[in-house]
């Protein structure tokens, strides 16, 4: 016998485990949603990028990757739906150290709450948001949102959804975003990279993460779980810097992904501060 | 994954050799860890877990390169591999 085979044992703690409540796990995500695989790869980035966990925020809005907060073993804040953003704002406002990461839905942050991410894009507030795109409200049973793609099956939709889906990736580039990506979860380490990138991106980040939706989308639109992932290995073109408007999620022609601005620009509490707290900083004045 | 060549350097590399760790009462069987394998390391088990889904097993334990891929994959943060020689200093 190997040394290999003989270490094979069951084991009872995960390296991540020391990020998670684990009297909680496991977590009320169905079989193969993606959503488990957007949070690790989200606790890994915040782990590896080296900031302070100690000062590091997790919010959530409402849906199921809003049970995003509840499961990770930092200061964390679950709040009311679509409203994570402006609770994120706030904190980043009340205290500029903290690093604040917003991991939520498409319907969180995008259908209810799609106007406070456009003025948070445009303030440039400085928080990371990482939004898990599964095409449908999930947790309400399956209905079509802002995100279904166009002729995909919900329950809302039975005969095929006849609305276009919202371009993410270009929404918030237009709004101003400083850091813009989309992976899918099958592309788990270049998401890693991605938001650990949008972490230590000074400014509003936006990462997009495709995620299958076995349950209330797949099943519907004849999907398994692994069909899902194949399509997203299959028709995925990986294309760094591709102008936002390329980037709508139609998979018949596939669907870009990349990292597609990274632009820093001055975020809102520099500007608030070089604008109206002047007199507090007479040496800057002096020698501007 | 089949290459489509062998390296020119590929005698030369040291391989790692990872073992692959699996908290089966957390698995609900998605089989994305086994479907993506690079080295198809992996297979569903015979046996059930408390909740009623065949966790994965070790099919191939001298194949896994540790590269950690079915550790990033899990939703459920029921697998992951370390380095043999690591695991052998620490146990």
């Amino acid at each position: 016998m190997t040394i290999a085979q003989e270490a094979i044992r069951e084991a009872t703690s995960h390296p991540l485990d020391d990020l998670l409540r684990t009297e909680r796990i496991p977590h009320i995500w169905c079989p193969g949603c993606g959503i488990g695989t957007a949070f690790s790869s989200c606790l890994i980035a915040m782990k590896e990028s080296g900031i302070d966990l100690e000062k590091t925020v997790m919010v959530s809005g409402i849906g199921c990757s809003g049970r995003g907060a509840g499961y990770v073993k930092l200061d964390s804040y679950h709040t009311t739906h679509g409203r994570a953003i402006p609770f994120a704002t706030g904190m980043k406002l009340a205290n500029t150290d903290l690093n604040v990461v917003v991991f939520s839905g498409d319907g969180d942050l995008f259908a209810i709450g799609g106007n406070h991410f456009i003025h948070a894009a445009r303030r440039n507030v400085d928080i990371t948001v990482v939004c898990v795109n599964n095409f449908n409200y999930g947790m309400t049973g399956g209905q079509a949102a802002a995100t279904t793609p166009h002729l995909a099956k919900t329950t809302t939709t039975p005969l095929g959804n006849p609305e276009s889906p919202f371009n993410l990736p270009l929404l918030a580039y237009a709004a101003g975003a400083s850091y813009v990506a989309r992976w899918t979860t099958l592309h788990a380490r270049d998401l890693t990279t991605a938001i650990q990138e949008a972490l230590a991106n000074p400014g509003f980040s936006f990462v997009e993460v495709l995620a299958p939706c076995p349950i209330n989308y797949g099943r519907r639109n004849k999907e398994k779980p692994l069909d899902t992932l194949r399509l997203f290995q299959d028709k995925s073109i990986i294309k760094n810097n591709a102008h936002p408007t390329e980037l709508d999620v139609d998979w018949e022609k596939g669907v870009v992904l990349g990292t597609f601005v990274n632009n820093p620009r001055p975020c809102s509490t520099d500007m608030y501060d070089k604008t109206c707290r002047l007199e507090e900083k007479p040496e800057k004045k002096t020698a501007a | 994954m089949a290459l489509w060549r062998v390296p020119l350097d590929a005698e030369q590399i040291d391989v790692t050799l990872g073992i692959v760790h699996i908290i089966k009462e957390r698995c609900k069987g998605c089989g994305y860890c086994i479907e993506f394998c690079p080295k198809e390391v992996l297979e569903f088990s015979k046996e059930f877990n408390q909740k009623g889904y065949h966790p994965p097993r070790v099919k191939k334990p001298d194949d896994c390169v540790n590269c950690h891929y079915c550790e990033i994959i899990c939703p459920e943060f029921a697998i992951y591999s370390i380095e043999a020689e690591q695991e052998q200093a620490n146990p």
